[in-house]
């Protein structure tokens, strides 16, 4: 179970997406996972090892060290990726749920003149829109908050993106205020500032494609209201004269057999 | 053979679950799984190494070490994640046996052997209460080993050969309650998930007996169910069908001449209880 089993969910999310969508799976998985497989665990790997305290005194770099990071950097990256993403499964619920429903309603016979055969129903693209597209927003806007969240308490533990070399620490049993040295504080330093650079342009990417979801549900709207300005009372009138008329037509059908055709 | 194996198996289980035992899947993978393998793992990976004491004394870090962590919580996590999975595999290996069954008699034998009716059902129910007990179990027996459930950065120590009362260090004492909390709300989401699931089957199973039992009963509301509203089942007719339609009503014509049949076959002592009665609501049964 790795980060490869994330992407084969993500990945068929990738279909029902925009192509804002795309880019930030492509972003997600190439600048964001991998760089954290191949390049972070590297320089992080060991932290505790090479965090040395000037003092002989047994306990202090554990407890120095424990004060200083509460939580890894590369942790809380791992964390923040699987909460970015597991949003964008919801889509992929509804997604499966509606083609589901459709399916049952071709078996019951409802939706034929739509669809051929089962095949043609799985594997037509979902058009984001009604319910599916309440789905698809609630789930950009919380991969937002994500996004923020973590953010945020980044900057709160670590006081900043930036690492320092030395920390002074005088916690029990540290004797008095002793050095603490970082390993690698440079490095660890470029590679958070890429981080969030990343997640900067996630969170851009995923602002963007909110406001492109609501821009188009407004012209939507806006070309229906003018449609329906343009020809006001007449096709209402029309339509529900038509289905009246089939009703009678329906029932008197039925009152002459006495079954449904 | 790793944690892909499981995967590999569990996948398998999700054709055969209702909506909640999928959600439930995706929770285990994503929340369980995954954070185990790529950041829980790596907080323990030298735990003994870092853990100190304050003594020079041979053999007394590993004594202390030992007491306080009889099996590590890392590795209690992963127990728990293989013991709750694999009762989902009841169902995966019931399912086999009815297609086996089915292939050895050259005959159909159930509706579809994926369907949960019948014995299938029964131990679907069974894997969801054997996987609420290991989740219970395993959160009572994190509590009573290590005294709840956050980690502290000092324990004191005086077991021999530590020649008097020592102070040993934790290392990442923080993040590892940070990941034990964790672990702690993803087996309580499960149980919750688990107990939904149980609850939403045995309810549904109750209302089709019942409906089953009592087809009298529900006589004259099975033409209710179609948002009609007729005097008498026998009496269909074109002006009662205008009296009762409003410009909010949407019903197909396909629903009006279903229900006209229902009615007919139920006037016609025809017997189509139970089975029309639950499709009534427009829902599958399963």
């Amino acid at each position: 179970m790795d980060w490869g089993t994330l992407h084969t969910f993500i990945g068929g999310v990738n279909k029902h997406s925009t192509s804002i969508g795309k880019v930030w799976i492509t972003v997600i998985f190439i600048f964001r996972v991998m760089i954290l497989v191949v390049a972070a665990q590297e320089v992080w790997g060991d932290e505790q090892e090479d965090f040395v305290c000037n003092t002989l005194q047994p306990g202090c770099k554990n407890v120095c060290y424990d004060h200083f990071f509460p939580v890894s950097h590369i942790r809380l990256w791992a964390l923040q990726l699987i909460f970015v993403s597991t949003p964008a499964l919801l889509v992929a619920m509804h997604v499966t749920y509606h083609r589901h429903e459709t399916m049952r309603k071709f078996r019951r016979g409802e939706k034929r003149n739509e669809f051929k055969d089962i095949e043609d129903i799985k594997s037509q693209k979902v058009r984001i829109e009604g319910s599916l597209w309440w789905t698809y927003t609630c789930s950009i806007f919380f991969r937002i908050i994500f996004e923020a969240c973590f953010m945020y308490v980044f900057y709160f533990l670590y006081n900043g993106y930036h690492l320092p070399w030395v920390l002074k620490c005088g916690i029990n049993p540290c004797p008095n205020l002793v050095d603490c040295f970082i390993s690698r504080p440079t490095e660890k330093t470029v590679f958070t500032i890429f981080m969030i650079s990343a997640s900067v342009i996630c969170m851009l990417l995923n602002v963007a494609k909110l406001c492109y979801l609501l821009l188009k549900v407004c012209f939507r709207r806006a070309k229906r209201a003018k449609a329906q300005r343009s020809q006001p009372n007449h096709s209402h009138k029309e339509s529900k004269q038509n289905e009246v008329n089939e009703l009678i037509s329906d029932s008197g059908q039925n009152a002459i057999t006495g079954f449904p055709s | 053979m790793s944690w892909m194996f499981l995967r590999d198996l569990l996948s398998g289980v999700n054709q055969y679950s209702t909506g909640i035992g999928r959600i439930w899947l995706a929770v285990v993978f994503i929340f369980r799984l995954l954070v185990y393998m790529v950041a829980a793992e790596h907080v323990w990976k030298d735990e003994q190494k870092e853990f100190e004491c304050n003594i020079r004394q041979p053999g007394c870090e590993n004594v202390c070490f030992d007491y306080f962590f009889p099996v590590s919580q890392v590795r209690l996590w992963a127990l728990q994640l293989i013991m709750v999975s694999t009762p989902s595999l009841l169902v995966v290996l019931h399912v086999a046996y009815r297609e086996g069954r089915e292939q050895r008699h050259r005959k159909k034998l159930y509706a579809s052997p994926g369907v949960m009716d019948g014995g299938l059902w029964y131990t679907y129910l069974f894997s969801l209460i054997v996987k609420i007990s290991f989740e219970i179990g395993f959160l009572v027996l994190f509590y009573k080993l290590y005294g709840g459930f956050s980690v502290p950065y000092l324990v004191k120590c005086a077991l021999k050969p530590c020649p008097n009362t020592v102070d040993c260090f934790i290392s990442k004492p923080t993040e590892k309650s940070i990941f034990i909390l964790f672990l702690v709300l993803t087996s309580c989401l499960c149980i919750l998930l688990n107990c939904t699931e149980l609850s939403f089957l045995v309810f549904k199973s109750t209302v089709k007996c019942f409906v089953q039992q009592h087809p009298k009963r529900f006589k004259s509301s099975l033409c209710e169910c179609h948002n009609l509203r007729y005097d008498d089942c026998g009496r269909i007719g074109g002006p009662l069908l205008f009296r009762n339609l409003n410009s909010d009503s949407t019903i197909s014509p396909v629903q009006q001449a279903e229900a006209k049949l229902l009615c007919f076959t139920r006037a016609n002592g025809i017997p189509k209880g139970g089975p029309r009665a639950t499709e009534c609501s427009g829902q599958d049964s399963n």
